[in-house]
Parts: structure tokens; C-alpha cells; sequence
């Protein structure tokens, strides 16, 4: 039996570029940098002072504000996002099958802000008084996806997939799995993430991982320089709607792009370093090609992972080693030197920018691309966006642990 | 002096369920009336602990179901 195609038909993002769809992909485009100085705490004495913070986002907007403290921010981010999604995919709570709608969303950290300001609260006022209630369901991971199951009515599977940096792809690509098994219709997947916090920003820094250009935010996220120097810590929320692609065409949903291949796997190397030559990366992304029924010479872009650290070489390695002489005619582009490393969140907006790239004919550009790694030899679409008509996209994720996943999408026909 | 205790207990209320002063009379039910679940409710009496400066034991919590039951509660507790 074939299997059942997958459909994206709605996207919701709230980035350091916007809060919104539309707002998010027209700086994409213009190649804006949404990196700023940090102004959620007073990062003066941490060595970095600059993140990718989520501006002129109003939680009442989406939620009712006696609910907002019940909540880390985090999750206010995804309930507005899949809030966007859902609008957008033209789905509605009244539905005649709920128990078909699911909903994937997951963190890389949690509720840091919350589990921050509580444990202060606790040391001040004791245990009885200096923790709230709503203090467990306001951090756990799986409450994005609680939250939205109960707004949005999804009586399907619901839960959070946690693989730090590759926790939005895996959400999606494993949701996908959940429509093609028939375990459901329509799934709500992507993550969210909001960790710009002393915790968040320190335990970064102390690892040495964060871009310390502080004085010059919008260009210290430079993915494949010889001057990058650390990723940009950044906060937000993408989430899609994915459903079976013929049930979507059936009810006259417009189609965003269509889902066609995924992956998983890990290094089993190191826990925070890639493998060497990315062989981790490599596999994953030839295992991806496969699931597609692809070969790699189909592929027209790839969104890197690429996070403005050493790593960016090891992708670079890993996707000459996977396309041969084609790696040298696809374009690759790191759109995190725009809205820097969303974590958790990170996949989801990638894919979606992976997704509007196609629908639009645009591929996104690397910004800050000055003074390229003679080890990064690709075309990295530097400085400004690009026309060109293609069929396939592949969005790259790499986390933590060594976990990887990569997703391939296609073009609607 | 009582009256100020219960001005204050119910302006802790509009506070912390976000309802408004007109709807929190003497017989609104926390969870019929008011929209509060357990913990809500839970987190109202901590408030109301911390305000009247008393301890509200968790089997004594099951007692307050509305707005005037808190209101009497810590006014014998005050000893008005």
C-alpha cells in the first residue's frame, strides 16, 4: 500500500523577525537580522549581552490574561503560533472528528523562566508561599501541546519530542509518521522555546558556545566566516498543520508545500560536538534522500544547520560527502544569520522558511557572509535573497547528545 | 475593620481569578461562578494567606467554596 502523502497546509511563526507568518518570511527575504541587544533580564556581567529576543509580542492576544501565569512564556509563544497555523490551515474546533487531530509540539529546555523566578520566590518566601500552584504545568515540556489540545480541541496523540536543537524537525517528521500509520488525520507539530534567561544565556556562555559580539548584533551570527565566533541564542515558536495531502486537496485547503521525506538518527560520538567530517549529519541526510525516493541531484536547496559555529565546516564536509559534485550546483543558505539558533523552535521555522522558499521561487540568503571559511566552499546564497524555481528542499537539524534529523520538501505541483 | 476585610478579600479575588468587583457578591461559587479550578482556588488561598497573615489548613480549604465562605472564614479567624 502507498503511503499517505503529506500535506503542510497551515504555519505559524513568532520569531525575533516577527510575530507573524508574513512579517517573518518578508525579513527573511530582505535579509534582515532580528539579533539585538538582550532586554528580557540584566545580561551586563555575562559575557554575552546580545540574543534573538521575540519583540511586540502581546500574550493577550491568544490567551485570556487571568491563564498568562499559569504558563511560561514558552508556551504563550506556542499557543500563538498554532494559533496562526490553524487559522491559516482553515481548521476549526467544531470539528465532527476530533480524536483524528493530533498535536506534536515540544522544547529543547522548558520553562526556564518560570522554574528561575519560582526558585527565587522559594529561597524569599518558602515553600508554601514561594511556589505557585500552577508551577508544574506552567514549565513541563508536554503543556505546549496540552495547551493547545485543549484550545484547539485534538483529542489525538499528543507530546512533546525533547532533542534540543533538532526537537521541532523530529516533532515534525514524526508527526508526519503519526498521519501516514492512520493513527491521525491532521497533527499540530513544530516546538517552541524561550530561554533567554540568566540560565538559558550562562549555561551557554559558560560552555563557550555564544557569538560574544556584543557590540555588533546584527552581525555576529556569521555562519561559514572565518570570523564566527559562537551561535546567537534566540527565542520563538513554529508550528505547522500537516494532513494527509488528498484529504486536503478533498476539502480545498490551499497547500503550503508537501512533506516528502524525514529522518533520524544519531552520532553516538560526543555530547556536544559533531562527528567528525559530520558523518552523523551525512547519514542522516542520505537516510532522509531515501525515505524520499530521492537521488541527491533532485535537491535544489538545502537549509543548513549551520549555527555560526565550528560545526558549520562539518555540515559543509557532510553535504559534499552525501552530493558529490552536486553539492557544488545546489544553493545552501544558513537563515540563522537572521534570526539566530531558536533551539527547540529552531527545525520548525526552518522547514517553514524551507516551504515559503519553494511556494515563492525565493532562496533565502546567508547574511554577514563576508569573509568566507576557506573550509565552507559552497554556494551559501550570501548577503541577498535569490529567484529560483525548484522542486526539492532539505532542512537540517542537529542537537545536542548528537541527535540529527533532516526533512525534504517539495513543491506543490 | 471588617468591612476593610472584606473589601480586601475581594479585591484579592478580582486580582487573582481576573473577574470583575461586581461579580464577586457573597454567594458566587469559586468554581460555578467564578471560573476557578483546584488550583485556582488553592492559589487564592495562599494569597488570602499571606495578606491576613493566617494558616488555612488543606482540610479547612475544602470548606471555602464561595466568596462568602472566605469571607467569614478569615473573619473569625481575624477574630471579628
Amino acid at each position: 500500500m502507498a503511503r499517505r502523502r503529506i500535506a503542510i497546509t497551515g504555519m505559524g511563526l513568532v520569531t525575533p523577525l516577527g510575530v507573524g507568518t508574513d512579517t517573518t518570511w518578508e525579513r527573511v527575504r530582505a535579509g534582515t537580522s532580528g539579533i539585538g541587544p538582550i532586554t528580557r533580564f540584566d545580561a551586563s556581567e555575562f559575557t554575552t549581552t546580545i540574543a534573538g529576543e521575540v519583540r511586540d509580542f502581546d500574550p493577550t492576544q491568544w490567551i485570556p490574561k487571568r491563564n498568562l501565569r499559569q504558563m511560561d512564556r514558552f508556551i504563550h509563544l506556542a499557543i500563538a503560533a498554532a494559533d496562526m497555523a490553524v487559522k491559516q490551515a482553515g481548521v476549526d474546533v467544531d470539528k465532527p472528528d476530533p480524536e483524528r487531530y493530533g498535536c506534536y509540539i515540544g522544547a529543547g529546555m522548558g520553562g526556564l523562566g518560570v522554574i528561575e523566578a519560582t526558585y527565587r520566590t522559594l529561597v524569599e518566601k518558602g515553600p508554601r508561599h514561594g511556589i505557585s500552584p500552577y508551577f508544574t504545568p506552567s514549565v513541563i515540556i508536554n503543556l505546549a501541546p496540552g495547551q493547545i489540545s485543549i484550545l484547539h480541541n485534538c483529542q489525538g496523540p499528543n507530546m512533546s519530542m525533547v532533542s534540543a536543537c533538532s526537537t521541532a524537525a523530529h516533532s515534525i517528521g514524526e508527526a508526519a509518521r503519526v498521519i501516514e500509520r492512520g493513527d491521525a488525520d491532521i497533527m499540530i507539530a513544530g516546538g517552541s522555546e524561550s530561554t533567554v534567561t540568566p540560565l538559558g544565556i550562562g549555561g551557554f556562555c559558560s560552555a563557550r558556545a555564544l557569538s560574544q559580539r556584543n557590540d555588533e548584533p546584527t552581525k555576529a551570527c556569521r555562519p561559514f566566516t572565518a570570523s564566527r565566533d559562537g551561535f546567537v541564542l534566540s527565542e520563538g515558536a513554529a508550528i505547522l498543520v500537516l494532513e494527509g495531502y488528498e484529504r486536503a486537496q478533498a476539502r480545498g485547503a490551499t497547500i503550503v508545500a508537501e512533506l516528502v521525506g524525514y529522518a533520524a538518527n544519531a552520532d553516538a560520538h560526543h555530547i556536544t560536538s559533531p562527528a567528525p567530517g559530520g558523518a552523523g549529519a551525512a547519514r542522516c541526510m542520505a537516510l532522509a534522500l531515501r525515505d524520499a525516493g530521492l537521488s541527491p541531484e533532485q535537491i535544489g536547496y538545502i537549509n543548513a544547520h549551520a549555527t555560526s559555529t565550528d560545526a558549520d565546516a562539518n555540515e559543509t564536509a557532510a553535504i559534499r560527502a552525501v552530493f558529490g559534485a552536486h553539492a557544488y550546483k545546489l544553493a545552501v543558505s544558513s537563515t540563522k544569520s537572521m534570526h539566530g539558533h531558536l533551539l527547540g523552535a529552531a527545525g520548525g521555522l526552518e522547514a517553514a522558511i524551507c516551504a515559503l522558499s519553494l511556494r515563492d521561487g525565493i532562496l533565502p540568503p546567508t547574511i554577514n557572509l563576508d569573509d568566507p571559511d576557506p573550509a565552507c566552499d559552497l554556494d551559501y546564497v550570501p548577503h541577498e535573497a535569490r529567484r529560483a524555481s525548484y522542486e526539492y528542499a532539505m532542512s537540517n537539524s542537529f542537537g545536542f547528545g548528537g541527535t540529527n534529523a533532516a526533512l525534504i520538501l517539495r513543491k506543490v505541483q | 475593620m471588617s468591612g476593610d476585610i472584606e473589601a480586601r478579600i475581594k479585591e484579592i479575588i478580582c486580582e487573582q481569578l481576573d473577574v470583575k468587583p461586581e461579580d464577586v457578591s457573597e454567594g458566587k461559587s469559586f468554581t460555578e461562578d467564578l471560573g476557578a479550578d483546584s488550583l485556582a482556588i488553592v492559589e487564592l488561598v495562599l494569597a488570602l494567606e499571606e495578606q491576613f497573615d493566617v494558616k488555612i489548613p488543606d482540610d479547612e480549604v475544602d470548606k471555602i467554596k464561595t466568596v462568602g465562605d472566605a469571607v467569614s472564614y478569615i473573619k473569625v479567624r481575624k477574630g471579628n
